[in-house]
């Protein structure tokens, strides 16, 4: 990846990318389209690639014609990171980002609380790492370039958009004036002010939170540690909280509570951001490159999925920064349904297949919203006996461990364990840390000439069983790839055989997305292929 | 419900009630609420059980209406 182009107000342009005709602009009802995406940022980006890889063509539509505006995420997990590596990014973004997995957090200058995230060995891909968004978006826009089958058109803002029962006619703003397209399924991956949830009707549920907070990155030559720093009540930042966050290229993020009064206009004033800034890092150098106010909403849509048109990422559902729970899942809900639509549209599994979507990711978003609210309330809480808990739970830190654990900066973004009809129930036990509904655990994998590897890459986005060698070969159904474990990739760290509590004979069958969907203690091609017909929604 | 003990399990309650009465004595309402808050939070991970928590609450609740 090149350097960018920063200005100084770098709000604007980091990259810019060109308008051109569509022959579609030509076609007087309209072309129709299999799948539309509306959105280029990475969750929009992360649906084209992954249809892409499934042989399915996909238009992809963006209102802008540059990458860099409005806000940015910065970390970036691993489970992120897993469905980017199967995209064909993720090492290059892993080599480009900073890999962090420590953690402190500070009532006013003394340290109450330090975390480790304790990356188990035998992963390919870190806990977490940070990365500017647009690198991630300047790297996924590269890739479409480098693919087949995704016509990625800048400077296109749906304008317009009529439901039918066999399709969506959408019109198109472009700088040539409006054109019409039919497409089959519109995928809205256009962000917290989605144009099309708007041009539907749709409302959100949940919650507004009433504190602001000023968010900049800066630009300094610093040597502190790569840990994530958090305060409540620091000396610098009197009565909020504070955060600090590294990013490549000397980067910073810089978060400040400033409480539910605060001026919006008067708090982005360069004179005022630099002062408050200056209270925290003293006489330092330093460049400000990006400033935002935020306020923070917790908050879906109540069904992601409303006849053709199937809502992804922010436009779906929103939540406080806290927690790094936004474009991650914003990815996790495009891997969701890149394998589900292709199946759908190659006529392999019913249209009903979406309601797992809207099912399973809805228990995503519930289960981001929760964490979510529970750490904004804890940061900033509403009332003030609320805040009389928190205090107390802060004072109590240094002293119990019970408290420290209730200390609450961000819960991670972790993958969330799908309760879903998809799945085959075990009928036999197991122990290990692969779950039901849960993306398999990684771990190293030789293949039988001693090359090294992961599981995950060698996993290569198709329903696959994974069989554990008993001496037989055994006989598949035609449509799923088997891979004998001991002999067509060698666990020679026994990391796998823990992992997945294996036994001789274990057969473990897993989801396009890498998914657990069953486990059966022996072979059995009927059960298998019950089990994948069942996870293609074909009960 | 039915975990959480409603019984007096203290040889001696008046001590026990004493106890913290005497932890609030001298303090403003605000230090007495502050110690109260932690007080809350330190017993109820002693206690380590959400559905006896739960029923605590529940009973302190329904104290406040009757009263």
């Amino acid at each position: 990846m090149a350097d960018p182009d920063i200005r100084k107000d770098p709000r604007k342009v980091v990259y810019r990318y060109a308008y051109r005709r569509a022959a579609d602009q030509d076609v007087g009802r309209g072309a129709r389209h299999p799948v539309v995406v509306v959105g280029a940022g990475p969750v929009g980006l992360v649906a084209a690639l992954d249809l892409a890889s499934r042989h399915i063509p996909v238009v992809l539509l963006d209102d802008a014609d540059r990458i860099g505006e409005g806000s940015r995420g910065i970390c970036y997990a691993k489970r992120t990171l897993e469905i980017l590596d199967r995209l064909g990014v993720g090492e290059a973004l892993v080599a480009r980002g900073v890999t962090w997995k420590l953690g402190e957090v500070y009532l006013g200058d003394t340290l109450v609380y330090g975390f480790d995230l304790l990356p188990e060995d035998g992963h390919k891909m870190p806990a977490f790492i940070n990365l500017q968004q647009y690198y991630l978006e300047k790297a996924l826009v590269d890739r479409v370039s480098e693919v087949n089958g995704i016509d990625l058109r800048w400077n296109n803002r749906v304008s317009g958009l009529t439901l039918h029962d066999d399709c969506v006619e959408l019109t198109i703003e472009t700088p040539e004036g409006p054109y019409h397209l039919q497409v089959e399924w519109l995928i809205a991956a256009d962000g917290a002010r989605s144009t099309v949830r708007e041009l539907i009707g749709l409302k959100f549920r949940g919650l507004t939170f009433e504190d602001k907070f000023l968010i900049a990155d800066i630009r300094m030559a610093a040597d502190f540690a790569t840990v994530r720093r958090f305060w409540f009540d620091p000396p610098f930042h009197s009565g909020q909280s504070a955060l600090m966050h590294r990013q490549p290229d000397n980067i910073w993020r810089v978060d400040l509570q400033l409480g539910p009064d605060a001026d919006v206009e008067e708090e982005q004033r360069p004179e005022r951001v630099l002062q408050r800034l200056r209270r925290m890092l003293g006489e330092r150098d330093f460049e400000l490159e990006w400033v935002s106010i935020y306020r923070f909403n917790c908050r879906r849509l109540d069904g992601f999925v409303h006849g053709r048109v199937i809502f992804i990422g922010d436009s779906a559902h929103q939540v406080s920064p806290f927690g790094a729970r936004g474009a991650n899942s914003g990815v996790q809900d495009a891997e969701n349904l890149a394998w589900k639509l292709a199946a759908i549209l190659r006529g392999e599994a019913p249209a009903t297949l979406l309601e797992s979507y809207d099912v399973e990711r809805g228990q995503a978003a519930d289960d981001n919203i929760l964490h979510s609210t529970g750490s904004t309330d804890f940061i900033a809480p509403r009332s003030a006996a609320e805040r009389r808990l928190r205090n107390a739970v802060l004072g109590l830190a240094p002293k119990a461990e019970f408290a420290r654990r209730m200390v609450n900066s961000g819960r991670l973004s972790t993958p969330t364990i799908y309760h879903s009809a998809l799945t085959t129930p075990d009928a036999a036990p197991f122990a290990g840390s692969a779950r039901l509904g849960a993306p398999v655990p990684d771990a190293p994998l030789e293949t039988r000439d001693g090359s090294p590897g992961y599981l995950l890459e060698r996993l290569g986005g198709l329903f696959e069983v994974l069989y554990v060698s008993d001496g037989r070969r055994p006989n598949t159904p035609e449509d799923v790839k088997v891979t004998v474990i001991g002999e067509d990739l060698i666990d020679r760290t026994g990391l796998f055989a823990a992992r997945f509590d294996t036994r001789p004979g274990s057969t473990y069958l897993v989801r396009p997305d890498q998914h657990l969907t069953a486990r059966f203690r022996s072979f059995e091609g009927d059960k298998v292929r019950a089990a994948m017909d069942r996870a293609l929604g074909k009960q | 419900m039915g975990k959480l003990i409603t019984a007096s399990q203290f040889p001696d309650p008046d001590a026990a009630y004493r106890s913290v009465i005497e932890a609030h004595r001298g303090l403003s309402a605000e230090a007495s609420a502050d110690l109260d808050a932690r007080l809350v939070l330190v017993l109820a991970n002693h206690i380590g059980d959400a559905d006896v928590l739960a029923e605590a609450i529940a009973l302190a609740q329904a104290s406040s209406e009757q009263s």
